[in-house]
């Protein structure tokens, strides 16, 4: 099972691809929407590029929840297979 | 009619010719052509009866954004690539929240489209069919809508007046730049950045053309497959492309010392009410929409020095044209037809077109028309062929008709 940085450079990886964000500003502190400033329809994208990358299943209801980064790795790291 | 004089500030475009205005006018006056064998496994796979295209010059993932250009159907992309350099053409700067150089609740955006994004709509059909729902993208739907080119321009722009997409099939991008006139006419905006787009290359609408008998199937030489005119014409060649003008009220834009190409004094819209493809056999419509742009113009057939002409280069569409334009205007204009070079834009031809024939006024000069070598002898107009023509106008009229009986001329007059 992936660590929780190596979770946070694969969503970085993730991130960069669907919404143009730097690597490195994906951090776990920031918020997807206020500080990265991804969109709702970006966030889907992410959301199923992480379920393909991580193994797990990221329910809209949860998905809503995933306000920061940190939110996301520690979501994977709980639910990944 | 209100008396606000509409004049064309900035041009921009992407074609088969070019990445932009200047390569795309280069490219009719060198008698370049934009149509290439289609390089696309389903080519040989499908065995269709057409194998060529007028695919663009310049890729437009190669101007814009990586995530930018993803989110973006082709439609889209060339037509905010067009629109990008049309606005920066007229002199203004980015809109940003800072900075404005047209107010946003002044400007306005009116960019039509013959079918939208029918390939985003297939291609994403395609994954639901065959790796489920959770494939299919967020960005479908705004991706396949035909108001997508026009939205996206506006938000780029902060164009708050109101967002227009006429589809009109071929006159699309005509109705465009008209309906943009009317918006500033009508006292609802002082800028509008208007035309049209189109990028709709796909097996099933070269099918559909084909299987309607109204395309080229000179496969074997493309660049001479458009022939305009010409006797031995065989369809229209489909193309992709968009071209978008800034049209701004004249008093505004002399106040800020903007370069003016020329005016636009009037426009004909009308519909034939004949036939889902095929235009009136009289001709009724097209030349009635000639006529009303000169009757808003206030101008007279002698006036009319040349004629950007729609003809796609079908057997039958361009006889039509030819007729309509002698009894509407006589037989003295110069006539050209940009297609045999460029093919056929669809939702962005008469954007493309308007712009030739706003350059011949500005240039003064007359593209020839590619591949008409042997004139057909029913057409009896003066289309110039083989060199170009150099030529003092007065005024110009771009024609632009659709299937579904849609017609439009633009007139446009020098700057005063």
């Amino acid at each position: 099972m992936a660590d929780n940085a190596e979770i946070l450079a694969g969503l970085a990886e993730i991130v960069e691809e669907v919404a143009g964000v730097a690597q490195d500003d994906v951090t776990a502190e920031k918020s997807f929407v206020d500080d990265l400033d991804i969109d709702s329809l970006s966030m889907v994208e992410i959301a199923v590029q992480a379920e393909d990358k991580f193994g797990v299943k990221i329910p809209d209801d949860e998905l809503a929840n995933l306000k920061t980064v940190g939110d996301a790795v520690n979501y994977v790291s709980a639910n990944a297979k | 009619m209100s008396n606000i004089d509409v004049v064309i500030t900035g041009m921009g475009a992407t074609t088969p010719l070019g990445g932009d205005v200047a390569s795309t006018w280069d490219g009719l006056l060198t008698a370049r052509s934009g149509i290439r064998r289609l390089e696309a496994d389903w080519v040989e796979e499908l065995g269709l009866p057409v194998q060529i295209g007028a695919t663009l010059a310049v890729e437009p993932t190669e101007i814009l954004p990586r995530v930018q250009a993803r989110r973006l159907d082709r439609c889209e992309q060339v037509a905010l690539i067009a629109a990008r350099q049309a606005w920066s053409d007229a002199g203004f700067a980015e809109q940003t929240d800072e900075h404005t150089d047209v107010e946003p609740e002044r400007l306005g955006v009116s960019l039509g489209t013959g079918v939208g994004g029918p390939v985003t709509l297939l291609s994403q059909n395609e994954l639901l069919h065959q790796q489920g729902l959770r494939k299919v993208s967020p960005l479908t739907v705004p991706m396949l809508m035909p108001n997508g080119p026009a939205a996206h321009v506006s938000i780029d722009l902060k164009a708050r007046a109101g967002v227009h997409s006429p589809a009109s099939a071929c006159a699309s991008g005509a109705e465009g730049i008209a309906n943009g006139f009317e918006m500033i006419r009508s006292g609802r905006a002082d800028v509008v950045v208007a035309g049209g787009t189109e990028a709709c290359i796909h097996p099933i609408t070269l099918g559909g053309f084909a299987q309607a008998r109204t395309v080229s199937t000179r496969n074997d030489d493309p660049a001479a497959a458009s022939r305009p005119f010409d006797v031995s014409r065989d369809g229209f060649v489909l193309g992709e492309g968009s071209g978008v003008v800034v049209l701004e009220r004249a008093d505004r834009a002399k106040a800020r010392g903007a370069r003016i190409y020329a005016k636009l004094a009037g426009y004909g819209i009308t519909s034939d009410a004949y036939h889902i493809t095929g235009n009136h056999p009289d001709g009724i419509g097209q030349i009635a929409a000639m006529r009303a742009a000169m009757t808003m113009a206030e101008l007279s057939p002698s006036d009319i020095g040349h004629v950007n002409a729609h003809a796609t280069s079908t057997v039958v569409g361009d006889i039509g044209e030819a007729a309509a334009i002698r009894t509407a205007i006589g037989d003295h204009p110069v006539v050209t037809a940009p297609k045999g070079a460029l093919g056929h834009l669809v939702g962005g031809a008469g954007a493309v077109e308007g712009i030739a024939t706003v350059l011949s006024l500005h240039e003064g000069v007359v593209p020839a028309t590619l591949n008409l070598t042997d004139l057909d002898p029913k057409v009896q107009l003066d289309v110039v062929s083989g060199e170009n023509r150099k030529v003092e106008l007065t005024a110009a009229i771009s024609n632009s008709f659709g299937f579904g009986g849609h017609n439009t001329a633009l007139l446009f007059v020098p700057a005063s």
